[in-house]
């Protein structure tokens, strides 16, 4: 069986490569939703990784509930970026920048 | 696991929420814009007979439990979901006439509050880490849209953007914080997160990089320095309806949060997130106070203005024992009260195609109109906190309690910064009583707005003679 501390780092890994791509990132919204997603997609490996090596469902019961919630927020995302993209007609992050202060 | 249907009953008052948004959301399809008024009467009806759902088994000694142990209902969620249920009426009675004014007045918006509502109270009722992350997940996707309710506002849609990234990043920090603690101690219920954490020997380093996840996650919820950059934003680009729900009654259901997580869950390393939320609040007061000052824009100033309410209610949470909680709960519910007259005063001086939100707008108001200058009045000094009014005394007990339980040097700080912060309050005050009023129109404001603002204004004075009740119904829900 692969050691549970594989699974943790691969997660902790996929979450920082998110975390990064949401604060480097300066050219695309998009990407912006894409990182989001794949944040959530490491915190459900960290859930089965447990679940599995404690013997214990409530773990991967979380994960569809995460995975729901998941696709309904990249729906909302998704729909405030496309009014975002008809009244500003820029999805680039550096160009969204009129409050300030 | 449902045993009986008597296993549903401390649900009810959510159940007969959701029954109603569903007609309600149904009701707004077929309701023309004329008769639109009958969703804003529905969905204040929901809120009362909710309320008194809510009420028929109130008790705040009593502690049920439903959903096996999913499902909590004790005196810390009763006392604040009632207030949670006023709030929103009267943010409802107020956003009517904003939203008549900006031509936004949609059956979207009460359908949402009211998802958000529901959502908040399944938050601050929360027993386990699944509903505290369903709760927190339908009031912040609601709020989203919220946020984003004026399609044709370049600065709504953008504000709602920044709003919508970084509060999915904060609930990718909390869960991320919540699967560790589920590896840690095997379960996902906060009773047994709880006695857990009491008994093992936990690797601490583990432990404390566990909490720090959960308590950021907490801290961007809130709107605490440094995780608030979305609150000024989003203040100052949403419709101020929008702006006065979202400035409410969603610190209420914050506040729960960290009771339910910080003070039920990881009670037993109290050590470990007090300090984390002592440097919060040290640097929400800072931030809060100094940022407010530099401020022309009214919704922005009452934005950093919160950040430093922010940093109060945590002087409060941190203290860690039960006075500490019961005056942070105090503090929560005051601000909702102040925060809700603040913007129904500025919603009550909009006029079509003007929102009163810079604080020029408010010059002369005393000649003007003297009585909502005397509000305003009233308003800005219980969030500046002078003596006569209840955000004094809302301060008091939570720096009370701050120094009871060994937090000397930080309650002195938040003094300080509660001094420098009275300025930009007075500011608002000299500008109304002082300066020549530069536009002369007319104040129309129905009559709802007006008796609401008055008796929630005078709440805010009336409370200081009565705080007992009050403070007692706090104290009892944790004592």
């Amino acid at each position: 069986m692969i050691p549970l501390n594989w699974w943790l780092i691969l997660a902790a890994l996929l979450f920082c490569i998110s975390v990064a791509g949401i604060f480097i990132n300066r050219k695309n919204l998009i990407v912006l939703l894409m990182a989001i997603e794949l944040m959530l997609l490491s915190v459900n490996m960290n859930f089965v990784a447990f679940s599995r090596y404690l013997d214990d469902m409530a773990g991967q019961v979380f994960v569809f509930f995460i995975l729901t919630v998941a696709a309904a927020e990249a729906a909302i995302g998704l729909a405030i970026l496309v009014v975002l993209f008809r009244n500003r007609r820029t999805i680039n992050v550096g160009e969204i920048d009129s409050l300030r202060g | 696991m449902i045993e009986t249907w008597s296993d549903l009953i401390p649900l009810l008052p959510e159940l007969f929420l959701l029954g109603m948004i569903n007609i309600i959301l149904i009701a707004g399809l077929f309701i023309d814009e004329k008769r639109r008024g009958i969703v804003h009467f529905l969905a204040i009806l929901t809120l009362v007979f909710t309320a008194i759902i809510t009420m028929r088994d109130f008790n705040v000694l009593q502690r049920y439990t439903a959903l096996g142990g999913m499902f909590v209902r004790d005196g810390v969620s009763d006392v604040l979901k009632l207030f949670i249920y006023l709030t929103t009426a009267v943010v409802f009675v107020y956003a009517k006439h904003s939203l008549r004014v900006s031509k936004l007045f949609v059956a979207e918006y009460y359908t949402l509050v009211l998802f958000a509502v529901l959502g908040m109270c399944i938050l601050v009722s929360g027993g386990n880490l699944l509903t505290i992350y369903l709760g927190l997940e339908l009031l912040a996707l609601s709020s989203y849209a919220l946020v984003a309710l004026d399609r044709d506002s370049p600065s709504a849609s953008e504000s709602a953007m920044k709003y919508f990234v970084l509060g999915a990043l904060a609930s990718g920090l909390l869960l991320y914080g919540m699967s560790m603690l589920y590896g840690l101690t095997g379960s996902l219920e906060l009773a047994v997160i709880a006695k857990k954490l009491a008994s093992g020997d936990l690797p601490p380093i583990l432990m404390a990089f566990t909490i720090t996840f959960i308590v950021v996650g907490i801290a961007f919820k809130f709107g605490a320095a440094p995780f608030h950059m979305w609150v000024p934003d989003v203040y100052h680009g949403a419709p101020t309806a929008v702006t006065l729900f979202i400035s409410s009654a969603p610190k209420l259901a914050a506040a729960g949060m960290a009771f339910r997580v910080l003070a039920e869950g990881l009670e037993p390393r109290v050590q470990d997130w007090a300090q984390m939320l002592g440097f919060l609040a040290l640097l929400s007061l800072v931030i809060g106070n100094l940022a407010a000052i530099a401020q022309t824009n009214l919704k922005r100033m009452l934005a950093y203005s919160t950040i430093s309410h922010v940093g109060f209610i945590l002087l409060g949470i941190l203290a860690g024992d039960e006075a500490g909680m019961a005056a942070a709960m105090f503090y929560v519910i005051v601000y909702a009260l102040m925060s809700t007259a603040a913007f129904g005063l500025i919603i009550a001086l909009s006029r079509a195609g003007f929102d009163a939100e810079r604080i020029e707008d408010f010059k002369g108001l005393n000649q003007r109109h003297p009585w909502f200058a005397f509000l305003m009045l009233v308003t800005m000094a219980s969030m500046a906190g002078f003596p006569p009014t209840i955000g004094f005394f809302a301060k008091l007990y939570v720096l009370q309690a701050a120094v009871d339980a060994g937090w000397l040097w930080l309650a002195i700080t938040s003094v300080v910064f509660a001094v420098i912060g009275a300025y930009y309050y007075l500011r608002v005050i000299k500008v109304m009583y002082f300066d020549e009023p530069e536009v002369d129109h007319k104040i129309s404001v129905p009559g709802d707005v007006r008796s609401v603002l008055a008796v929630n204004v005078v709440m805010l004075l009336v409370l200081t003679i009565m705080a007992g009740p009050l403070t007692r119904l706090c104290e009892q829900a944790w004592y």
